[in-house]
């Protein structure tokens, strides 16, 4: 009983949030009611007892909306997400969208034939969990998942210029040398090691 | 392995296991008291945190305009919430609140947590200073969090464990951090990180007039201060739990090893953070991904292999 009414408040949260997603014009608001969508379902996956799934739903979303925050201000054209914006457009169509697939799912829930449960869950739910995912394919995985990591440590890496102010370790600036800018006096060559580096 | 390894507690161990945390931090609280009363040369200094909690719960809170109330809230109430919500997983001697079985995960969700929280309390006062704080956090963040989150791997493979209770047992003969000491010191690294601690100051730097804390006052100021001290504390228990043991120890009885133990990696974390400067924001990506990941890389790779040879 306690259960289900944990459930019925975790699921009116859970949409609830998602709703004000939409209806806020504050971009961090819309970013951690998604958060706060995301954690009510963790939290009913923790009531199935899926704790692994559950608290790694949790991690993932929260990091997620996290890093968003970043993007936000780093990609975002004139930083509208720091001023009150509209979280809709194309409103017709998404809202037409969402409708159809909304039936379509709901449809499939109610008429699918579920099967009935046979067997008892595993003891380590996780260790079961992974050996279904992972199991056949361990050589795959093994491969894939250090170059996958591999891409993204070095696309980062190459992708940051040592942050904005220094770098890191201490490099001397390259002497710019391919525009006209320093080439007017004609004539002497070493143009490019003249002091203090007129262009900025 | 079972769950049988530890006992949960009944609901007050909830309330217990709070109050603990938060002693322990205050004892933190107060021996940096001490510490500066020292430095500069006063007496006492001991109940400078009481005093300090005193000012703040009778000061004005101060606003501003067009603040985002709900999210500075949120943000500033969450930090101390995160860290009790770390302790809930602690096994403390052969007692934990919750016995969960993937109670290093769960850990590591609340740290992350803290990214979200730190930087809602930047946003939420509408002040630039306030944001750049903020957004420093997650700086920082992204630079700990992936050497964290290998630390943490390198215990659980050698207990074959995502449970707390496992990891402690699994370190019945020797000590993880004898041989896992690289994990030790990046994980050590990043609780200070994630505590906002010095070397990790930059999102409270003075040169951003205080960065998250410029514009909080009162008891949301007391609350942010208070919640760098808890995470500090929770995080200097996972350390023993970790990787020191948890209660191992002869004559007394598992919780005073436990709690010794934390208190001593605690103080020793409150020490160091006190002779190491701050870090520019920028400084800290390039050691932490180009040197310490591929170090805790080869760390967890010693102990992938151990583990398998020790099973095989």
């Amino acid at each position: 009983m306690l259960s289900a009414v944990l459930f019925v408040v975790l699921a009116v949260v859970a949409i609830s949030a998602g709703v004000i997603v939409f209806r806020t014009d504050s971009m961090a608001r819309a970013t951690y009611a998604l958060a706060v969508s995301f954690v009510s379902v963790g939290i009913m996956l923790l009531q199935f007892e899926l704790e692994y799934i559950g608290v790694i739903t949790i991690l993932m979303m929260v990091m997620e909306m996290a890093i968003m925050a970043i993007f936000m201000v780093m990609f975002m054209g004139m930083n509208p997400a720091l001023m009150p914006m509209d979280m809709v457009h194309n409103k017709k169509a998404s809202a037409g969208i969402a409708a159809g697939v909304f039936a379509l799912l709901t449809a499939g829930i109610l008429l699918a034939d579920w099967p009935a449960r046979h067997g008892v869950p595993a003891v380590d739910l996780t260790a079961s969990l992974g050996e279904a995912i992972m199991g056949p394919k361990m050589l795959v995985m093994l491969t894939v998942s250090p170059v996958l990591f591999a891409t993204l440590v070095s696309a980062l890496v190459l992708a940051n210029p040592r942050g904005r102010y220094a770098p890191s370790p201490v490099v001397p600036v390259e002497p710019e040398n391919d525009d006209g800018g320093s080439h007017q006096g004609g004539g002497h060559d070493g143009h490019h090691q003249h002091p203090g580096g007129a262009h900025s | 392995m079972n769950g049988s390894l530890v006992q949960q507690l009944p609901a007050w161990g909830a309330v217990a296991a709070l109050a603990v945390l938060v002693l322990v931090a205050l004892s933190g609280a107060a021996a940096d008291g001490l510490v500066t009363a020292r430095a500069e040369r006063r007496r006492g200094g001991g109940f400078a945190p009481v005093a300090e909690t005193a000012r703040l719960l009778r000061q004005r809170p101060r606003g501003t305009v067009a603040a985002d109330t709900l999210l500075r809230r949120v943000g500033v109430v969450g930090l101390p919430v995160a860290a009790a919500l770390k302790v809930a997983v602690l096994p403390v001697g052969a007692w934990v609140v919750s016995d969960l079985a993937v109670g290093l995960v769960w850990f590591n969700t609340m740290d992350v947590m803290v990214w979200a929280l730190v930087w809602l309390s930047g946003w939420g006062p509408n002040s630039v200073h306030s944001l750049v704080g903020g957004y420093r956090f997650l700086a920082l963040a992204l630079a700990y969090e992936l050497p964290l989150m290998f630390a943490l791997t390198a215990p659980a493979v050698a207990a074959g464990s995502l449970r707390m209770a496992d990891i402690v047992a699994a370190q019945d003969g020797l000590w993880f951090v004898v041989w896992m000491p690289v994990a030790f010191l990046v994980f050590c690294a990043a609780v200070l990180a994630f505590s906002l601690q010095r070397p990790f100051t930059a999102p409270l730097s003075p040169d951003i007039a205080g960065g998250v804390l410029a514009e909080l006052s009162g008891v949301e100021r007391l609350l942010l201060l208070a919640g760098r001290y808890l995470l500090l504390a929770a995080g200097s228990g996972f350390g023993v739990a970790l990787f020191l043991g948890g209660g191992a120890g002869p004559v007394l009885p598992g919780w005073a090893w436990f709690l010794a133990k934390t208190l001593v990696l605690f103080w020793l974390l409150l020490t160091i953070r006190r002779r190491v400067p701050a870090l520019r924001p920028e400084q800290l990506m390039a050691p932490a991904w180009v040197v310490g990941l591929p170090l805790i890389l080869l760390q967890v790779l010693v102990v992938a292999v151990a583990a398998v040879a020790g099973k095989g």
